[in-house]
């Protein structure tokens, strides 16, 4: 009884990194409706880009996200204007396959540069530290990250409800025309809505490194897993994200209790049968 | 003076008659050419199959899948499951798992139609991941390491090498015709321009009393099928299977996305052209793996932002052709 | 004669294939109120967003106080200085009153609007300014739309159809209220179905027809039968 209340609790934790990852990817599709299918590659990317920081600067990997957050969140921008604005319109074509395009060269760069060989970020005392929950041993780790997961979406739902920059993204999201007779450059906008979840990106990037050892190829499933817990939770509620999170964490735990070999396809399962009884998700956004 | 409306075009004549010499000197490729050759043009039949139906896919109907991988392997895996379990031959087996793959896609859609645009996309990825799992843990086939095709089944599609290459290579070069003819009569026929019309405008549609889940639906149906059938052939020349081969995102779904992309997405000529560039560009990047996909990748988002109708459209626009005629033409006529 | 605060000179439209304006010549002086009126599709909201940068021209087809603005984008158009009460309200969904009111203040121009001053103008938006702003009535929604152009501080208004669809005694309302804020010294362009409500509120006078000016004149300058003449296209 008391494994299976573990893997529960562990599932949790697990559903705290899934949040991260879907965070930035609900954050763009409710600005400007884009899907972003290199997001997971994104992650990838920026758990590289907080291996190369520790190497090379022999820091912390909490420390280097204060050189990878901003890395993230300019390249964010810059790929928002640069390129990802051209796609947005009617048609979901090309928004789909752009980004479909830069998966497969993030992918192959990472490949290029670094190899397959997986590699891990060195965490330290923090990676091994675990606490006892009346007979339930959890990690350090996946505690800070749920308790990060947290605060990262009480800070997006903050921005996006009670800040200036929110408003403007929830008007031009609204509609882009009159956001852009308001004096609000949307091109701009969705620039700065894009740094912003590249910003969650480098954080999921970095715990997803500290917690297991990643390659280049494995950026696809962490995309899945995002898409998973937002539908889950119901698409434009962040809150319900971290639900959907937590769900998708808590299925893939009890999955691998029962068979190693079931922990990711438990995921999945539990994922379309959301889909089959509640296809806008548990937790839709209620228009007010 | 009247006038009549017609199809056909004097180049899309002279295109029928080059296709059809051009389909005979291939038909007769074990006479003249090598076996390295032979396989060579049994891949890009099948390219070009998987190419033209996930154009069909997306470019007409505007299910924009990342997923069609699950079909591939799983018209793969019914290769090797129904000749070493049931004792078909392979080609039936084959057949069979077009049919099986049908059946299968149907509550499928139920389910992931559910999902609008991109969500669609991603939600046909985690069906194609799904699959991968599950044939991963069906010890029988092989489990995550999967299997070899016995020789006694390579041995009923001919008894000697030559004749098995040969057999291959004709049912790759048969059904990409069958593809390709399929495509094209069917988006000649009212609901393929039923079709044309759901994706120039939904409304539009709806208003002319098309069903357009159903319409959407038959289409998903017949690809996945299709999808399946080259998928058996696949490894029919391949002989070996796994899940991770079979379910290859990048294998099955990159690479003929990007053969669509860069020859034109939504024409019927666009995956020919793409696949012909896929593969001589593949050949002379070859050695260079990953920089290869890089470029794909680059050449993909380029033809998309700046001529999102591909290599095909831009030819199409300079010289007002069409190999395939699918519009209408009003001439004159004294 | 002093520098004209708009100036359009020969300005098309177009969406697709279709050409919604043909070679409109129009000025407008400082602190001057003018009316459009014409029929339905005539091309008056063609016009409002031709001017406002929501459709994009040769740069000298729109001239704002001599500063070509023609190809700017709405954003840049409304950082100089013009709002636009655009036709049917088009309020944010999901913000809230007030802030809708406090986007339109995002422009960040100095002058006398803010938000104390709009809910002056119309008191029932400040007891309704947490709420929805989808929850309002269809006049309270206008009152939000013409209070989130102001807080823009703008030099040059443009109103869109503001009566479209209220009840008389709203109507009535609104426009017991434009006197005070075009009084403040703006620059008005005014579209109105309603051709005797148009009339007393402008100085002049413009009839669009098929996407081209068919009468132009001081408001007490025109008769009742030119107006009908270049309102319907035939001879009253
Ligand atoms: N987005 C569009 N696409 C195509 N045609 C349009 C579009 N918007 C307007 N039109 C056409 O342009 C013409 C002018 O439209 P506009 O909206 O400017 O008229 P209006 O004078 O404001 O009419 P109303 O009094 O009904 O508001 C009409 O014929 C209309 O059909
Ligand atoms: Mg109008």
């Amino acid at each position: 009884m008391i494994e299976w209340t573990g893997a529960i609790v562990q599932g949790v934790l697990l559903g705290g990194l899934y949040a991260l990852f879907a965070a930035g990817l609900s954050l763009i599709f409710g600005v400007m409706r884009l899907v972003n299918i290199a997001h997971g590659d994104l992650i990838i990317l920026a758990a590289y880009m907080g291996l190369t920081t520790t190497v090379m600067l022999g820091v912390h990997p909490f420390l280097a996200l204060l050189i990878v957050m901003p890395l993230m969140a300019g390249l964010g921008y810059a790929l928002q204007r640069g390129v990802l604005n051209q796609t947005l319109g009617d048609d979901i074509l090309p928004p789909l396959l752009v980004t479909f395009g830069l998966s497969v060269i993030i992918q192959n760069a990472l490949l290029e540069f670094y190899t397959a060989d997986p590699r891990k970020l060195p965490g330290g005392a923090v990676e091994t530290a675990s606490l006892d929950l009346g007979g339930i041993t959890v990690g350090v780790l996946p505690l800070l990250t749920f308790g990060i997961a947290v605060a990262v979406i009480a800070g997006l739902q903050f921005v996006f409800y009670r800040t200036s920059l929110g408003r403007g993204f929830r008007a031009v999201s609204d509609n882009q025309d009159i956001a852009q007779l308001m004096g609000l450059n949307k091109a701009h906008v969705f620039g700065l809505a894009m740094a912003l979840a590249l910003a969650v990106v480098a954080i999921a990037g970095i715990l997803l490194g500290m917690r297991t050892s990643f390659d280049p190829a494995i950026g696809g499933g962490r995309l899945i897993f995002g898409f998973e817990a937002v539908i889950i939770g119901g698409l434009g509620n962040l809150w319900g994200t971290l639900a959907g999170g937590v769900i998708l964490g808590v299925a893939q735990t009890l999955g691998a209790k029962i068979d190693p070999g079931y922990q990711i396809l438990a995921g999945h399962i539990a994922f379309l049968i959301v889909l089959a009884v509640r296809p806008n998700g548990l937790f839709p956004r209620v228009e007010h | 003076m009247s006038a009549v409306v017609t199809r056909s075009t004097p180049a899309s004549r002279v295109a029928m008659v080059l296709g059809l010499v051009a389909l005979v000197v291939l038909a007769a490729a074990p006479w003249w050419a090598g076996r390295a050759d032979m396989r060579l043009m049994g891949e890009i039949y099948l390219y070009l199959s998987l190419a033209c139906l996930w154009n069909l896919m997306a470019g007409y109907a505007g299910l924009v899948s990342v997923g069609q991988q699950a079909y591939v392997g799983f018209g793969g895996y019914m290769l090797f499951a129904l000749t070493v379990f049931a004792g078909l031959n392979p080609v039936v087996a084959i057949l069979a798992g077009g049919l099986l793959a049908a059946a299968l896609s149907v509550p499928i859609a139920t389910l992931i139609f559910r999902l609008k645009g991109a969500y669609f996309a991603i939600g046909t990825w985690v069906v194609a991941e799904v699959f991968r799992l599950s044939f991963a843990q069906i010890q029988a086939l092989g489990g995550g390491s999967g299997s070899s095709l016995p020789v006694a089944v390579v041995k009923e599609l001919g008894a000697k090498k030559a004749a098995r290459e040969a057999n291959a290579y004709w049912l790759a070069l048969g059904a990409a015709v069958v593809v390709l003819a399929s495509v094209y009569l069917f988006l000649r026929s009212r609901r393929g321009l039923a079709l044309t019309a759901i994706r120039d405008s939904e409304t539009a549609a709806s208003g002319l009393g098309i069903d357009i889940w159903r319409t959407k639906l038959e289409v998903y149906v017949v690809t996945s099928a299709f999808t399946a059938i080259i998928g058996g052939l696949i490894f029919l020349q391949k002989l070996r299977i796994s899940p991770d081969a079979a379910f290859s995102v990048n294998d099955w779904t990159a690479f003929v996305i990007f053969i669509v992309v860069i020859g034109g997405i939504g024409t019927l000529e666009g995956p020919i052209i793409g696949t012909l560039l896929f593969f001589a560009l593949r050949e002379v990047l070859a050695d260079f793996g990953t920089i290869y996909l890089m470029v794909l990748g680059l050449v993909a988002i380029v033809v998309m932002l700046k001529a999102p109708k591909g290599v095909w459209g831009l030819i199409r626009e300079r010289y007002d052709l069409e190999l395939f005629p699918l519009s209408y033409r009003v001439k004159g006529k004294e | 004669m002093p520098e004209a605060t708009l100036t359009l000179s020969n300005l098309d439209a177009h969406y697709g294939d279709f050409q919604a304006l043909y070679g409109l010549d129009l000025e407008l002086a400082a602190g001057e109120v003018v009316a459009v009126i014409g029929a339905n599709g005539a091309g008056k909201t063609t016009l409002m967003r031709s001017i406002s940068g929501l459709l994009r021209n040769r740069p000298d087809a729109v001239r704002y106080r001599g500063q070509p603005i023609g190809a700017m984008r709405a954003d840049q158009v409304a950082a100089l200085g013009i709002a636009l009460v655009p036709e049917g309200r088009q309020l944010f969904p999901s913000l809230s009153v007030e802030e809708n009111l406090m986007i339109g203040g995002k422009v960040g121009r100095a002058g006398p609007w803010d938000l104390g001053k709009v809910y002056e103008l119309f008191p029932i938006l400040e007891e309704r300014k947490a709420q929805a702003s989808t929850s309002l009535s269809g006049g309270q929604q206008q009152m939000v739309a013409i209070g989130r152009a102001l807080m823009a501080n703008p030099d040059l208004i443009l109103f869109d159809e503001i009566s479209l669809g209220l009840a008389p005694v709203v109507i009535r309302q609104i426009y017991q209220a434009l006197p005070s804020i075009v009084g403040e010294g703006m620059t008005a362009m005014i579209v109105e179905q309603d051709i005797a409500q148009a009339l007393a509120m402008s100085s002049r006078v413009f009839c669009l027809m098929e996407g081209r000016i068919a009468l132009e004149g001081r408001t007490e300058d025109v008769t009742h039968d030119q107006i009908t003449a270049a309102y319907f296209g035939v001879e009253a």
